[in-house]
């Protein structure tokens, strides 16, 4: 079984934008180790004839008609969000300087 | 911003020293009624978060549902490029932060597209070139942000963005070439040409409008470059976000006139992202790709996969349409057309008019002429497209009825023309209430003939005295004087005989 190191903890926490401290690291190591540790003894009940699956019901094909229903109002939609200009959603500059 | 100025190889120069090879990835937006996995609406240029619902915006809880219009377009749109149609795929998350995506992932296809494997013959110089075409999959369009602050509206520099959601969610159908290799100097032109065909195929599946300027159909060309004998292909750029056909071969064209004057230079082709300047013709470096991106992709929890039945892949085979280039030859043929008037009649959006117009009864080399001459001239003047000119089809086709019959000339046409787009009314509307009838009555004719003659007496003259070309004058002043309404040949026939010459 692969443990999940550091490095790759930091490499998930930048691209999930979460700023983590040391500690952090080293603890979310070990949980993410256990929990992956946990889900893969899946594999070991897991005979040939099970083929893997990503959903839990055997669905398929669930589709809806391409019929128009009604939007929120800009001002639900933008309800929540942190700043608004111009009715729209105002976001942080996108690209650091040095991009 | 740092981009110094970019030393370009001359393009034949270039092709001596490297062989081109082109990639094309194309997006369009598909034209449901309502997105891709919610049912806000899709039209073009709504006020900013109009068209937005806790789905689109990714809000807590929100669950998405396949539209089962745009799932049918895109295995359409797979047949029709000779693909194979999965018999079972799934949608797939890809990961990333960026503000155009309010989700922060977009839900796509990874490894599992609906369609692939497929191809599409485009013509250059009358020589057809087979595109590959790799994969078709189905995902969703991003919103639109405006960057405020900085001088240039660009990314780069700018404070901070403004986002607008209303095209977010729309369903977008990429679909990826393979490698196009031994185009050799017609690169450029196989890469538009392939982009012009597929735009034609769209819209003869009626699936998008296709409209490159409003950005529902776009396309990134990736370019890379390899000395003349050898296997291996070079380092590709991506050049993205090609606005317009024309833009398409000029990007081609540029970027190997760069990257062969870097690689001469001993340099090497930086894997990365490049942006086209419309204004320029050049492109500059944007996002570097060297640093691989992680998408983190994985199969999406909320949609179930998509397990097309054959027989109703089937059934959506026999509804495609004939291919645009089979068209464009039975079209050439039943009009008497060369494949350069068919090109520019491509080129004005003219071709379904003309064909509309043929079948509403007129001639093709009338419909043509009219189209492509008069009408275009007007819809240019008024900065209007061809087909938005406020006359149809019908009404074209019933005024070259009416100039065969001998009720106009080209002169009044163009006037009876005038008055339908002025919204005048039909073309018989028009004539009545303009009065413009060819004066086929004799006496009215020879009466304003006799006042030409009266009035032009030298001229006359001339006529009586043998010089029949000096009619030219009197015909045109009967034509004056009758405002455009008589009929020239008739009107050149009876002064003859009235200055006693036989013409």
């Amino acid at each position: 079984m692969s443990a999940i190191t550091r490095d790759e903890v930091a490499h998930l926490a930048r691209l999930s934008r979460l700023a983590l401290s040391d500690d952090e690291l080293d603890h979310f190591a070990t949980q993410l180790d256990d929990i992956i540790g946990a889900v893969a003894r899946v594999a070991e009940v897991a005979a040939e004839d099970v083929p893997p699956s990503s959903h839990a019901l055997p669905l398929t094909n669930v589709f809806r008609a391409d019929e128009v229903r009604p939007s929120l109002t800009p001002e639900q939609a933008l309800s929540g969000a942190p700043a608004v200009e111009d009715d729209r959603f105002r976001v942080p500059r996108i690209l650091g300087e040095e991009a | 911003m740092t981009e110094t100025t970019t030393t370009l190889m001359a393009y034949d120069e270039a092709l001596v020293r490297f062989e081109p090879v082109l990639g094309i990835e194309t997006h369009v937006e598909l034209g449901t009624a309502s997105k891709m996995f919610c049912g806000c609406p899709t039209v073009f240029g709504g006020a900013p978060n109009t068209q937005v619902c806790p789905v689109c915006l990714g809000l807590p809880g929100a669950l998405p549902v396949a539209n089962a219009q745009a799932i049918e377009s895109t295995i359409r749109i797979g047949l029709a490029l000779n693909c194979s149609i999965a018999e079972w795929c799934r949608f797939a998350r890809k990961n990333y932060f960026y503000p155009d995506m309010p989700k922060n992932f977009q839900i796509s296809q990874y490894d599992e597209p609906l369609c692939f494997d497929g191809y599409l013959d485009v013509e250059v110089d009358g020589k057809v070139h087979r595109v590959g075409i790799e994969r078709v999959h189905l995902e969703e369009d991003t919103g639109k942000s405006t960057h405020m602050g900085g001088a240039t509206g660009r990314i780069h520099g700018a404070d901070y963005s403004i986002v607008d959601y209303n095209r977010a969610g729309i369903p977008l159908v990429e679909i990826v070439t393979k490698p196009i290799e031994g185009t050799d100097s017609l690169a450029p032109e196989v890469a538009k040409a392939y982009a012009t065909e597929l735009r034609e195929l769209m819209r003869a599946l009626g699936v998008s409008d296709v409209r490159m300027e409003e950005g529902s159909m776009r396309c990134d060309v990736n370019v890379s470059l390899m000395p003349r004998g050898s296997s291996e292909w070079g380092t590709r750029t991506e050049t993205k976000n090609v606005n317009s056909l024309r833009s398409v071969e000029r990007s081609v064209r540029h970027e190997i006139e760069r990257q062969a004057a870097v690689l001469a230079a001993g340099g090497r082709i930086v894997q990365e992202t490049r942006h086209f300047h419309e204004d320029t013709g050049a492109t500059t470096s944007g996002r570097s790709k060297e640093e691989a991106q992680d998408y983190r992709y994985f199969p999406e929890p909320d949609l179930v996969p998509i397990a097309p039945a054959r027989s109703f892949v089937e059934e959506l085979k026999a509804t495609l349409p004939e291919l645009p280039s089979v068209k464009r030859a039975r079209l050439m043929a039943e009009w008497s057309v060369s494949a350069l008037d068919m090109e520019a009649m491509y080129n004005a959006d003219a071709v379904d008019l003309v064909e509309a117009t043929v079948a509403a009864g007129a001639p093709a080399a009338d419909a043509r002429k009219w189209w492509m001459g008069e009408l275009a001239r007007r819809a240019n003047e008024s900065g209007t497209a061809l087909a938005e000119l406020a006359i149809t089809p019908a009404q074209v086709a019933r005024v070259t009825e009416l100039v065969a019959s001998g009720a106009l000339n080209d002169k009044l046409a163009r006037q009876v023309f005038e008055g339908v787009l002025a919204g005048e009314g039909s073309p018989d509307e028009v004539v009545a209430a303009r009065g413009l009838q060819i004066v086929n009555d004799e006496g009215e004719l020879s009466a304003i003939i006799d006042q030409v003659i009266a009035d032009n007496a030298d001229a006359a003259d001339k006529v009586r005295n043998g010089k029949v070309a000096a009619v030219g004058a009197l015909v045109g002043g009967v034509m004056k004087a009758s405002r455009g309404k008589a009929d020239a040949g008739r009107a050149r026939e009876l002064l003859l005989e009235k200055l006693g010459v036989t013409g």
